[in-house]
């Protein structure tokens, strides 16, 4: 256990309500091609910790890349806690683990040369740039280990190691200034394979891209929106993953007043869970950046707010368990509520049942992005198509849709029987992006969405 | 440390670069109007790019202990690498801007908790009802460049900023109104009523809901010095990203020393303005700072460069490269400035008969920003019926294309306000903005 006696010795007689210590040493790859060629190839490493520490409530944090002289930077952010003082300290009790946990590994990236990766990608490259009017190619490929030694001064010491790989292929086609792009984002805990044999997926985009340049815009409006499981799970995610994170209540009466456990979101259908112990996913883990044990956590069960997502402070203050959702980016950012894997649990309907009596209405699938400010949300889906008469058809350019969280789950009507997870998205909060998360849905049906097309 | 790291690499490679940084910071943060937690945050680290045989080599570590591996990474790198188009620079000589207030680092930590309490006191005062948060810090930073082709220079940053949020919650209608500021120079209460007085238009202007219109089409539309960074400067700046302009993506590939937007309109790229955030005396490739043209009076200057992306395009650098600790160089802005025209803010929306007023977007970005589209949902905007501003809009989404909209400028206001400290922007009225609202 390599950093437990250090750590042991900093925190001792550390004089704060609590304290702890979380160092963090990690590894990158990273291949990027823009336009024709690579752009770029790089190998990074970091090691870094921080310290964090509360007395009477207030917090104080100091991060570092420098290890020495640990004690004098506990003592820093002790000091920095009692400054601001002022309440009284309430974290959810969690026993102490000690543990080392190693990186779920299916095929280690560790394990396969720059050069070749480098031919996979190039070779992806290649692929986007053999369909006719590509103007060209953005591919991301990334791998990162981070292992974390973090040490409290409630006894728990844990070691853990992920390993994620990431990769994005998108190609772009042009007509005068009208650019068009159509990708697809991949992404795994521990599983190089992941990004072999995508040579269909890959001509598939570029395809699309330059279908894209004749395809038309949608005029603005509300319709009827089919989303596939990919562009739902980014749904459930923006439009109420980010509501259910308790940092976002704990200290706000008003919204307390909104988000009581118990409110009716919708029908019986609609079934919302989180959890990092949901295994082998990219937000799966064992314990949290608190050291607090991953659970699993039904947020919404028939419609109805059942539960939420806390670190030991939101759950102390909101009187719950703790859920293990306490999750940083990195050394230089204190753990807060985050998201892990995010779902909407499946129901009974086909595709064939949601579509049916669509007369005018939008088949949206992939996604491109999503942001979420409280009740409102916004996300675009990588590809859209029209429905008429219950039947999928011609492409049109992708849209962005566009709500408010308590009337969208109400208009929430169809949920199907094919869930799926998305592998391949990052998150973003308070400046700590992007970190790995999945989120994960069947086929849903929304009435009445609003949609901008142009 | 740098030295010796050059050394061994420069005797390995035909050429090489080594960057290196030192930060400290020290925010204080507010939350639900209370004093939450103090920070201190220390970053030091070092990065290393080689070219050998006509191929980039690029990698970097925090870890001290680490440093000796990085010749040994970049040469089992560098056979792989991308083609380089350029050659490092060799010294020359730098423009002086002034980024470094000695005020800012003498800064007393309760000087901090007691402007961001005093700001939350004086708006909860006039709101009792609102739930603020704010952030108050310094930052101190040290950069040094050094490479094969003799450059050795390093300059130090002070930065002081603070932001401000307040929060309105009635029944599930939720409005949340922001304002910030930074300098490298100490700011006080000129300032700081600045931030208060934007945060408190936003309130009284949202004090009633109003639906966009009554029907989806195009208004006349207002964007704030907010709203034009919010709206217009993505989409627009990925157009001057030599990236782009290299790869073939930039709808102003062939259009330079055209007139693409209305003559009204100038922009620049400026990171010799004393005090602003992002203002330099150099690149982080070393190359010189200087003012630039992105338009001019509506004709398009020229691209932001870098070294690899003015090599690709047989250009020079226009010294706009920057960069992380663990990313290569890319092209990019410092501090953008904004001309302003001759209109008071006030007439502008007095003379509007039927318009939107767009200070802040939610999910910008999402959209096709390579050919200077963007569409978002208006996360803070107003209605304006006969030269009033009547409420704050709800459940709108406004979408366009940064060219077109430009080209349909209507009037600019006659004050350039600073947004954030690195982009300084008069308010623009233009037609050309298609808005869509969910219906009542």
């Amino acid at each position: 256990m390599k950093y437990s006696d250090l750590i042991d010795t900093a925190l001792k007689g550390h004089g704060a309500d609590y304290c702890e210590v979380r160092i963090e040493e990690t590894d990158n790859s990273r291949l990027t091609y823009r336009g024709k060629s690579l752009e770029n190839i790089a190998q990074t490493s970091g090691l870094g910790g921080n310290v964090r520490a509360v007395s009477n409530g207030g917090w104080g944090f100091a991060s570092f890349n420098n290890l020495d002289e640990l004690k004098a930077k506990v003592a820093d952010a002790v000091a920095q806690a009692k400054a601001v003082g002022g309440s009284k300290t309430e974290l959810a009790e969690v026993e102490p683990h000690v543990d080392v946990v190693p990186a779920h590994i299916v095929h280690d990236p560790k394990e396969i040369s720059l050069e070749e990766k480098k031919r996979i990608m190039d070779h992806y490259n290649d692929l986007v740039w053999s369909v006719d009017g590509i103007n060209s190619a953005d591919i991301i490929y990334g791998d990162t280990s981070r292992k974390t030694f973090f040490g409290s001064s409630e006894g728990s010491y844990i070691e853990q190691e992920q390993v994620h790989v990431v990769a994005r292929i998108s190609a772009q086609a042009r007509k005068g200034g009208d650019v068009q792009q159509a990708g697809f984002s991949l992404g795994s805990q521990g599983d190089f394979d992941l990004i072999r044999d995508l040579d269909d997926k890959v001509i598939d985009a570029a395809k699309r891209a330059v279908a894209l340049l004749d395809a038309k815009s949608l005029e603005s409006g509300e319709r009827t929106v089919i989303l596939d499981p990919v562009l739902a799970g980014v749904f459930v995610h923006e439009a109420f993953g980010h509501l259910s994170e308790s940092d976002n209540v704990y200290e706000n009466e008003k919204l307390k007043e909104i988000m009581y456990l118990g409110r009716k979101f919708g029908g019986k259908h609609l079934n919302f869970t989180d959890g990092a112990a949901i295994p082998e996913l990219r937000g799966s883990y064992k314990y949290d950046d608190e050291g607090t044990p991953a659970t699993r956590t039904p947020l919404v069960r028939e419609g109805e707010l059942v539960g939420r997502l806390h670190s030991r402070e939101t759950a102390a203050k909101l009187g719950e368990s703790p859920t293990g959702n306490a999750r940083a980016i990195g050394y230089n950012f204190p753990p807060i509520v985050r998201m892990t894997n995010t779902i909407i649990e499946q129901g009974e309907a086909t595709l064939a049942d949601l579509l049916e009596g669509v007369d005018d209405g939008v088949y949206v699938r992939n996604w491109y992005g999503g942001m979420t400010q409280h009740e409102m949300f916004t996300f675009s889906s990588g590809e859209a198509y029209m429905i008429r008469n219950g039947e999928i058809q011609e492409a049109v350019r992708p849209v962005m849709l566009t709500g408010n969280l308590f009337e969208t789950l109400k208009n929430l009507d169809g949920v199907g029987n094919d869930l799926d997870m998305n592998q391949g998205g990052g998150c973003g909060k308070g400046g700590q992006s992007p970190l790995p998360v999945s989120n994960g849905s069947p086929h849903i049906r929304i009435q009445n969405c609003l949609i901008s097309g142009a | 440390m740098s030295e010796s790291l050059l050394n061994a690499a420069a005797s390995k490679f035909d050429e090489a670069e080594v960057y290196r940084i030192e930060m400290e910071s020290h925010p204080v943060s507010f939350e639900a109007n209370r004093l939450k937690e103090i920070m201190r945050r220390d970053t030091s680290g070092v990065a290393l790019r080689v070219i050998d045989n006509g191929r980039i080599g690029f990698t970097s570590t925090t870890d001290a202990s680490r440093e000796s591996e990085l010749v040994e990474r970049a040469a089992a790198l560098a056979p792989f690498g991308s083609e380089a188009a350029f050659v490092f620079p060799g010294p020359s000589e730098y423009p002086t801007v002034d980024i470094v207030d000695p005020a800012v680092t003498q800064v007393a930590q309760q000087a901090m908790i007691d402007t961001g309490q005093g700001l939350i006191e004086r708006l909860l005062d006039e709101w009792p009802d609102l739930l603020c948060d704010a952030r108050i810090g310094w930052s101190t930073g040290r950069g040094r460049l050094m490479n094969s082709a003799g450059i050795d220079a390093g300059y130090e940053q002070t930065s002081y900023y603070c932001s401000l949020g307040a929060q309105l919650i009635r029944g599930t209608d939720m409005l949340n109104v922001w304002a910030g500021f930074g300098s490298s120079h100490l700011f006080g209460e000129d300032e700081l009523d600045r931030l208060l007085q934007t945060v408190r238009r936003s309130l009284r202007w949202s004090k009633e809901t109003a639906q966009a219109t009554a029907s989806t089409g195009e208004l006349p539309v207002i964007l704030t010095p907010p709203g034009v960074g919010a709206t217009l400067l993505h989409p627009l700046m990925s157009g001057f990203n030599g990236k782009n302009v290299a790869n073939g993506s930039s709808p102003l590939g062939d259009r330079w020393g055209e007139k693409i937007v209305d003559e009204r309109i100038s922009i620049y790229d400026d990171p010799l303005i004393n005090g602003a955030s992002g203002s330099r005396p150099f690149d982080d490739e070393g190359v010189a700072s200087r003012r630039h043209a992105l338009i001019d009076k509506g004709v398009a200057g020229g691209p932001l460069l870098d070294l690899q992306t003015a090599g690709q395009l047989s250009k020079t650098s226009t010294g706009a490269a920057g960069r992380g600790l663990a990313t290569t160089p890319s092209p990019g802005t410092s501090v953008i400035d904004i001309a302003a025209g001759d209109v008071n803010f006030d007439d502008m929306i007095a003379g509007i008969k039927e318009g939107l007023v767009v200070e802040e977007l939610l999910g910008a970005g999402q959209g096709n920003e390579l050919g200077g589209d963007f569409r978002a949902n208006v996360s803070l905007g107003y209605k304006i019926e006969n030269g009033e501003i009547v409420g704050r809009v709800k459940d709108t989404m406004i979408s366009g294309n940064v060219y077109k909209v430009l080209s349909q400028v209507e009037q600019v206001s006659d004050s350039a306000d600073w947004v954030f400290g690195s982009m300084r922007s008069p308010a623009i009225q233009c037609l050309g903005i298609e808005v869509a609202a969910k219906e009542d």
